[in-house]
């Protein structure tokens, strides 16, 4: 039976602005297994990313249980969070969110920094190499295109072996080109490493190539016949 | 990858920012490594001028106090005048080890310094001025040939500025009186280098002061004797005790305002360079806030990006510190100038002194800037949100 890493149960997540209270995700329940390709659809503000930064510990959840490979973590102190996205969850931002100021080699190299594992150069030149970069290891991000910084991302979240990467909106600053090449890291990953991925997308091509797909509406989590999409 | 390389590269992405904070950290570096190397150096080097002069206690014409200061580390003219029945009156006392009686007087010189015009110190003295001064020694030459002989022995740099060798004859002007040069001191590095010393009796001849003096120079046999004799002497009519411990307060007062002076602006300087500290690594932190919180996707704590801005600061305050003590050790002859150009009296030798020990404390004092100037900025940063930073530019 495969692992069950991430379990949200009625997970819900509101966020307070002065005037209102906004809730981006309700009730959501959701079983993420060892090897998932999930892709989670929806329209722009259905909470996407806010259900991708509730599992991914970016932020702490309002309501409901979060349990990341058993252990419940919804009212967890921010260290235990941390401890987590050192080492068990990765992620892939639209923007890519590269360190302008370091080298791809320094940009995959940093979560190893931070968690304090032994920063193996090979491994990063390694993991850019499987990205296709093993020719642009000490460039700059402003010397690399968009689909290449995208892949040093996707290398940055892979290098510490994560037990789950969360993709918000990977192909949405690439062309239709680079995107395929991200499609078909992403399918890779997953088929030939078993790694689990999670990606936010409007893309769906990418959707279809996830072996679930979930949509999201208005926070809620809708069957896919009575979605718009 | 370690902290300290991500904060360099950082710091290296807005070159010009980071440089012009590097100078603003340096110049306050410097002027604190220039006030505290003047502290330093103005006490030693009077403490110096004052050890030379050879004697514990000066007697001197009734007036004013700084005045009477002056001519004890200056030789400065256009003093009052005592009678030398004074003199006369004191020599016996078995208390005295040393004494020297001067009659000092300067001569306006239109020719002097090319023709720009220099006054000329003249001293009248005693053979027992040699006696306060043993380390004086002839470079070439002797003493007078008798004691109110026209004859001059003349300080080392007043033989230099005129050119003069021993047998040479020198123009006393205003007063049309010719001296034949006997001897030339050698170089004491005080103010008697400056001076033309002839006998006491000629002195009071040719400048018309019979019977006069400017100073007794008094070294006692022993200093614990110091505060009765100069009680004993203030029932004298007409003269004033001055004693080392007084010309040293009396010099020190009068930098003192200068000091405090450079104190507050040596204060306003550091200030000033820790909130343009501050102020640079907090723009920083706003320009990186979505950096920032990407970091903490990747799983830095609060800690690791603490340590990270923390550190920025801290090289900025290294740099600004190694080029602040290199300014304050390359611009020390410059400091030395302008305050020679602004203080009333100031001792001659090295007037800014630059200890190993000064720089280190001067470095430290940088570092712990840089702690302090770091702090808000850094915790800033450390408290952002993850989502709220990533999400923050969108």
């Amino acid at each position: 039976m495969k692992e069950c890493i991430i379990k949200a149960e009625k997970l819900t997540k509101t966020y307070k602005l002065p005037a209102e209270k906004i809730l981006a995700v309700r009730e959501i329940d959701l079983d993420i297994y060892d090897g998932d390709f999930i892709a989670i659809m929806g329209p722009s503000g259905s909470g996407k990313t806010t259900l991708l930064d509730s599992i991914g510990c970016l932020t702490t959840i309002s309501e409901g249980k979060l349990f990341i490979l058993g252990k419940d973590v919804s009212r967890a102190k921010e260290s235990t969070l941390v401890t987590i996205r050192r080492r068990f969850i990765s992620f892939v931002f639209q923007d890519f969110l590269l360190i302008p100021s370091l080298t791809a080699l320094e940009n995959v190299l940093l979560p190893l920094h931070f968690a304090r594992l032994p920063q193996e150069q090979r491994k990063a030149v390694e993991v850019l190499k499987r990205v296709g970069l093993g020719h642009r290891v000490n460039h700059l991000p402003s010397q690399l295109s968009g689909g290449e910084k995208q892949r040093v991302s996707i290398a940055r979240a892979l290098v510490i072996s994560p037990k789950l990467l969360l993709a918000d909106e990977p192909t949405g600053n690439l062309d239709t080109k680079n995107s395929q090449e991200i499609f078909d890291i992403f399918k890779q990953l997953n088929e030939q490493d078993g790694l689990t991925i999670v990606v936010a997308t409007h893309n769906s091509k990418l959707g279809s190539l996830a072996k679930r797909m979930i949509i999201i509406q208005d926070g809620r989590i809708i069957p896919r016949e009575k979605s718009i999409l | 990858m370690k902290a300290l390389s991500v904060a360099y590269k950082n710091l290296k992405r807005k070159k010009i920012r980071t440089v012009l904070t590097i100078v603003g950290v340096g110049v306050a570096v410097a002027v604190l490594v220039s006030l505290f190397g003047f502290d330093a150096g103005y006490q030693r080097s009077l403490n110096n001028d004052i050890d030379k002069l050879g004697y514990h206690i000066l007697v001197t014409a009734k007036g004013c106090p700084y005045e009477a200061a002056t001519l004890m580390l200056k030789g400065g003219g256009g003093l009052r005048y005592m009678e030398d029945d004074v003199y006369k009156r004191i020599l016996n006392d078995s208390r005295i080890d040393k004494i020297a009686p001067q009659l000092v007087a300067s001569v306006y010189n239109q020719e002097g310094q090319g023709g720009r015009g220099a006054f000329a110190l003249y001293m009248g003295i005693e053979k027992t001025y040699l006696y306060l001064k043993p380390w004086s020694e002839f470079k070439s030459g002797g003493w007078f040939s008798g004691p109110d002989s026209d004859e001059a022995i003349m300080g080392y740099e007043a033989a230099e500025v005129e050119q003069r060798l021993v047998g040479d004859q020198i123009f006393v002007p205003g007063i049309n009186k010719v001296l034949t040069v006997k001897g030339i001191f050698q170089r004491t590095g005080t103010q008697d280098d400056g001076i033309i010393f002839i006998p006491l009796s000629t002195a009071q001849n040719i400048f018309e002061l019979p019977g006069k003096l400017t100073g007794i120079g008094i070294k006692l046999k022993n200093i614990q004797d110091m505060a009765q004799f100069e009680e004993d002497l203030y029932n004298v009519p007409g003269i004033q005790v001055i004693s080392l411990a007084q010309v040293r307060g009396t010099i020190l007062n009068l930098v003192g305002s200068a000091r405090a002076m450079a104190n507050s602006i040596a204060l306003i300087a550091i200030f000033i360079a820790i909130i343009s500290v501050t102020n640079t690594i907090l723009m920083s932190v706003f320009e990186r806030t979505r950096e920032i919180g990407v970091m903490k996707a990747l799983g830095a704590s609060a800690a690791d990006i603490f340590k990270i801005i923390w550190m920025e600061t801290i090289l900025i305050c290294i740099f600004g510190g190694i080029f602040g003590v290199a300014v304050a050790m390359f611009g020390s002859s410059a400091v030395e100038y302008i305050i020679r150009q602004t203080l009333p009296y100031a001792p001659t030798g090295k007037l800014v002194l630059i200890k190993p020990a000064l720089l280190a404390l001067s470095f430290l004092a940088t570092v712990v800037m840089g702690l302090i100037a770091g702090t808000y900025p850094a915790l800033r940063a450390s408290l952002m949100k993850p989502v709220e930073a990533i999400r923050s530019g969108e």
